[in-house]
């Protein structure tokens, strides 16, 4: 993975010691609480309902055991010993404070990372593929070019102050396993004759006005990507709406302006950002991509060794096909039914440090749906993680199942939330745990939004659940439909929502409805859904009649 | 140590008064003779000063609260039209824009008397110390092979 050069190390810790003299700044009253409010979300500070929350950025997703062991360490020394997970594949600690933040940030910069551009109305940090290097279905390692862009994004001085916050998803794979579609800019890895490019969409977004991206360019060649993408920014930084904030994302001027239109603005102006641009880029790219050399090659099995039937059960569902044939990618679901999803405690991240030092090539992802990623284990040593996983609580057999879920922090914690979403996911899980059926349900998306900011993406899921408050009581929309991938869908309401004592119910109606209506194991929840349409799930939900099944 | 309307240039050296009579235009009123210097608004479209920049000596573009990034942008573009003059951005920046401003092409920064005792000299000129950017590595001539 990518190590940082002096000239990183140099600007993360000139950028801790800025912080420090700005918290104290703010502490003397040179800052006035609004100055101060961008400077700190610039640095991943945010204020949550019961604390500061700290964000700290794990670009594309990927780290190594020593900074798992370090964000371990920080979580024990200035939290309360945890840590959670983001659908943004960063992770937030929820009780720092205040004064103890600028150290934090130091422990982190120890291990070459740091809370930048985590917030505020910037480019965010850059989500990516987990599997990315690793999965059999890819075209192009992305990491390269996303860690181009996290240096190019770094401080960039046009676009610290943008309309809105701008959020960069890219992927290599044939699968669209980062949901590009939702993200301010969407690149999507392509080969054309020979030639390595992108599709890029933009204007992706979900929240109160959810849109799916819109292909602004077919194919960019990949020598272009950085001109292009400042010529997006810059498009967005002059033009995009200031007067509102809920309006200002560049999904409302995809929408208000039209596509055609920005797309004359923007390769107008990428003919001069081209120009700009002098070849550096290239090197550093090329060196970059040296940090992303496949891991030295150790030989093993290609069948995966016997075990007991927890071990083979958790093999169905928990690995995801390597490229090379005696390998495999091990999804460790962080979704044990009753647990909060995405968090994970101190002793639970030394545990998996250890394993991807010992079996996993010292490569550690954080998925966008909650979970970490051992990348590259060897066929022949799944039976000794599972076994060290199970002794962490980590082997819930359920990645990708309805208890998989993606929740946000919801009411627990954060500041804009309408209602609860950790404990409606723990119900779900618990409630489906019980019923013992989810296997036979096969995958299913089920994510869980405390308001309708959709910081859980309940949009794109099969099963999607927002949670609002009317009248000082909690209630609880349900979409059906959704879909993050290559074929990527918005989610259609059901209809009039559900009480908190109801969601649970409702829930398992629509997934025995599935069961119900599908043609054979294989039909997958999408295909039923574009197959049948709202009608028949809308039925069990509010005419509490069976699924009518035409055949 | 303040100008007449109690404002303050600053500058890489330091804190100066402006220079006094240099009046800026506001570019909707522009008439028949260019002036030499020009105001822009955070939404106006600097191509209609395309073909006047070589003539003008000086631009000031405004920044109505820091949080309004659009004039970051406008100063590049001015400077990719080729724009050479003085370029001065003016209202609500904060010290610890000032790199940015630096390096979007502003050669200086105008604040109001209030915020230049708030945030004095000293925190500017901190500011103005900070080192180069990801951005200037990555737009640099490719290095020599070998
Ligand atoms: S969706 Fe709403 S409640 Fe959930 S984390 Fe985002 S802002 Fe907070």
């Amino acid at each position: 993975m990518y190590a940082y050069a002096e000239f990183d190390e140099d600007f993360v810790r000139a950028r801790v010691r800025q912080f420090r003299d700005q918290v104290e700044r703010r502490i003397d009253g040179r800052l006035t609480e609004d100055e101060f409010k961008p400077l700190r979300l610039m640095n991943g500070l945010y204020l949550q309902l019961h604390a500061y929350m700290l964000r700290v950025a794990i670009p594309y997703g990927t780290l190594n055991s020593r900074q798992m062991r370090q964000l371990a360490m920080v979580a024990d020394r200035w939290d309360r010993g945890y840590g959670h997970f983001t659908t943004r594949q960063n992770i937030q600690f929820n009780w720092p404070r205040l004064r103890d933040v600028p150290d934090m940030l130091d422990a982190l910069a120890d291990v070459g990372m740091h809370a930048i551009q985590t917030s505020g109305n910037c480019v965010r940090n850059v989500t990516a593929d987990p599997f990315a290097g690793a999965a059999a279905d890819e075209i192009a390692d992305p990491r390269p070019y996303a860690e181009l862009l996290r240096q190019w994004s770094t401080d960039h001085p046009e676009f610290q102050f943008l309309p809105r916050k701008f959020k960069i998803a890219i992927t290599g794979a044939e699968e669209d396993r980062a949901v590009t579609r939702a993200h301010d800019i969407g690149l999507r890895l392509l080969r054309q004759g020979g030639e390595t490019g992108f599709e890029v969409s933009i204007g992706g977004g979900l929240g109160r006005t959810p849109m799916l991206g819109r292909v602004i360019r077919a194919f960019l060649p990949e020598a272009d990507l950085l001109p292009y993408v400042e010529a997006i920014l810059g498009v967005y930084n002059r033009l995009g709406r200031r007067d509102n904030k809920y309006k200002a994302r560049i999904k409302i001027a995809v929408h208000e302006m039209g596509l055609e239109t920005l797309r004359e603005l923007v390769e107008a102006r990428f003919v001069k950002t081209r120009a700009e641009f002098g070849g550096a880029d290239r090197a550093m790219l090329a060196g970059i991509a040296g940090h992303f050399a496949p891991p030295a090659s150790c030989h093993g099995p290609e069948t995966i060794p016997p075990g007991s039937p927890a071990f083979r059960a958790w093999c169905d569902t928990n690995l995801t096909r390597h490229r090379r044939a005696d390998h495999a990618i091990v999804t460790v679901s962080l979704k044990t039914p009753g647990q909060v999803p995405g968090d994970v405690t101190a002793a639970q991240m030394r545990v998996l440090a250890d394993l991807a030092e010992r079996y996993g090539h010292d490569d550690l992802r954080i998925s966008h749906r909650q979970n970490v990623v051992l990348p590259h284990v060897r066929k022949a040593d799944l039976p000794a993680v599972f076994e060290a996983l199970a002794g962490a609580g980590l082997a819930a057999a359920n990645a990708g199942l309805v208890s998989d879920i993606i929740a946000c922090p919801g009411l627990d914690y954060c500041a804009l939330a309408t209602a609860r979403s950790i404990p409606v996911a723990q119900r779900i899980a618990l409630r489906f745990e019980a019923l013992k059926l989810e296997h036979e349900v096969g995958p299913l998306r089920l994510n869980i939004s405390g308001c309708i900011n959709a910081c859980g993406h309940h949009h794109v899921a099969d099963i999607g659940i927002l949670g609002l408050e009317r009248a000082g009581v909690e209630t609880y929309q349900m979409t059906l439909g959704g879909d993050p991938t290559v074929t990527a869908a918005i989610g259609e309401r059901t209809g009039p929502g559900f009480s908190s004592d109801e969601i649970v119910g409702a829930v398992e109606r629509i997934v025995l409805a599935y069961l119900d209506l599908r043609r054979d194991a294989e039909e997958t929840f999408a295909e039923v859904f574009r197959r049948v349409g709202l009608g028949p799930f809308q039925q069990v939900l509010y005419e509490g009649g069976e699924a009518t099944d035409a055949a | 140590m303040t100008g007449a309307g109690g404002s303050i240039i600053v500058t890489d050296a330091g804190f100066a008064v402006p220079v006094p009579g240099e009046r800026f235009v506001p570019l909707a009123i522009l008439g028949e003779a260019t002036p030499r210097a020009v105001d822009l608004a955070p939404e106006d479209d600097p191509a209609a000063l395309a073909p006047l920049l070589h003539a003008i000596a000086a631009i000031r573009i405004a920044f109505p609260v820091f949080s309004d990034g659009r004039g970051f942008s406008l100063a590049r573009d001015l400077r990719r039209m080729g724009f050479r003059g003085r370029l001065r951005a003016a209202g609500h920046l904060i010290a610890d824009q000032y790199p940015l401003a630096r390096a979007c092409g502003f050669d200086e920064v105008e604040i109001g008397a209030e915020l230049a005792a708030r945030q004095p000299e000293a925190d500017w000129r901190c500011a103005a110390c900070r080192g180069r950017g990801y951005l200037d590595r990555i737009k640099g001539p490719e290095p020599n092979p070998g």
